[in-house]
């Protein structure tokens, strides 16, 4: 998001603050009149309730991003994780696993129910613990507190989590993690806002969010 | 288990060892002379400035495979120490310490120092002196502090939502299962559970303010304070 923000200064001369929270907190204070000018959130289907509620600008809801998981293992781990795939995380000397917890995050949704659809799920319940959010989960194992993670990729790029092993989980594994925007109806700067999230889903801000872990959307 | 069952197991076993590790601190603190003893109160006052987040990054931290707390915990127990009860317990003491202390310190500097000469001058040593002149007429001090541990344990939140994995039945407690409630849009359950905690908190702090004020005078003050 930053780079998108630092990229787009460039361009137009508009700047971007970035407030970062969790979906479902921002939801709250939106429905509640927080100034905020964009919506972005991990989970397309907070902007959609927002939509339907009345909140944001009609039309201008769009999915700009599809997230991807991995198995993450910090580098002195002695768990094989490239030859083990999977099967590291059944590892006896993998004792906690982190990962968002399902029911607040989507990465932990799609984290959950990848486990179930390699049938692992059962075997590995009694190692889980769960983040408040993706990041959490992700401090979770890089401060050794649990032997393995599932986090996002986009996660596994930042400077405190490069230390680390990566087994991406194949995309068809579990549900696409939609990212979704929107322009609120709270906008001061309608305009600007507008130019910003056409340029997160044009060629150059799509390219930028590849290279930060992401996938292009599905749809256009 | 449901969580507010879990939350008050927390406050009631954070109380408990507070006021066993408390009272020789708070001892300590109120009779000794070493000039350096502001360096400690400093140290005893610190959770109350320092945001939750704090502590609970090096409480996460030490509690890690390479913390002093985790070693520990790693070569007693065969496990770690985070997204464990025992986990939550050790950060909600260090979290609550001034609320367990701090009311124990005022009301043992409060003693008459000639009631203290007086039983000493008739022989009894400092352990009897303290059972029997000093903790009777600290009560309502040994009461607050009890008490406050207990609701400030129950209204915690940021350092248990650092180092609890939310864990149902073992370190959701009843703050993060409405943190829970509200980034899972279900305001009813949310708003049953805070209208609850709200009242807790309400009747701990009446029951705090009532025995300060002595609005009851128990029988114990009657006996001993003259």
């Amino acid at each position: 998001m930053e780079e998108l923000g630092k990229d787009f200064e460039e361009k137009t001369g508009t700047k971007i603050d970035v407030s970062y929270g969790s979906s479902g907190n921002f939801f709250s204070q939106l429905q509640n009149g927080a100034p905020f000018d964009l919506f972005f959130s991990a989970d397309v289907a907070y902007p959609r309730k927002l939509e339907a509620q009345g909140f944001v600008e009609p039309g201008t809801l769009r999915d700009y991003a599809l997230g991807r998981i991995v198995i993450w293992m910090p580098n002195d781990s002695s768990v094989d994780l490239a030859k083990e795939g999977w099967h590291a995380l059944l590892d006896r000397r993998v004792q906690k696993i982190a990962i968002a917890n399902p029911e607040l995050a989507p990465y932990g949704r799609a984290a959950a129910s990848a486990l179930k659809k390699a049938g692992i799920y059962n075997q590995v319940e009694a190692k889980l613990v769960y983040g408040e959010n993706i990041s959490q989960a992700a401090q979770f194992v890089q401060s050794g507190n649990a032997q393995a993670g599932i986090i996002a990729l986009s996660l596994a790029f930042s400077p405190g989590m490069k230390d680390g092993k990566v087994w991406e989980i194949p995309p068809e594994m579990h549900p696409r993690i939609e990212q979704g925007a929107a322009l609120l109806k709270n906008a001061r700067n309608r305009s600007a806002a507008l130019a910003f999230l056409n340029f997160v889903k044009s060629a150059s801000g799509i390219k930028i969010l590849e290279q930060h872990g992401f996938s292009a959307p599905a749809s256009n | 288990m449901n969580s507010l069952a879990l939350s008050f197991e927390l406050a009631a076993c954070v109380a408990g060892l507070l006021l066993l590790i408390g009272t020789p601190v708070a001892y300590w603190l109120a009779y000794s002379h070493w000039r350096g003893k502001f360096l400690l109160e400093s140290i005893v006052a610190l959770p109350l400035v320092l945001p939750p987040t704090v502590v609970g990054f090096y409480a996460l931290l030490a509690m890690g495979p390479r913390g002093p707390l985790g070693k520990m915990w790693m070569v007693l127990f065969g496990h770690g120490l985070a997204f464990t009860f025992g986990g939550l317990v050790v950060a909600s003491v260090v979290y609550s310490f001034p609320f367990g202390v701090q009311p124990l310190i005022a009301s043992f500097e409060a003693v008459d120092r000639k009631l203290l000469e007086a039983s000493a001058v008739l022989g009894s040593g400092k352990w009897q002196t303290f059972l029997r002149v000093i903790l009777p007429l600290s009560l309502p001090g040994v009461v607050t502090a009890v008490v406050l541990s207990f609701a400030h344990t129950l209204g915690e939140f940021g350092v248990v939502l650092m180092v609890g994995g939310d864990l149902a039945g073992v370190t959701r407690t009843a703050s993060i299962d409405i943190y829970d409630r509200v980034e899972t849009l279900e305001y009813g359950e949310a708003n049953r559970l805070a209208l609850l905690l709200l009242a807790i908190a309400f009747g701990v702090l009446c029951l705090v303010y009532a025995v300060n004020r002595r609005v009851w005078t128990p029988a114990w003050t009657r006996w001993t304070a003259k």
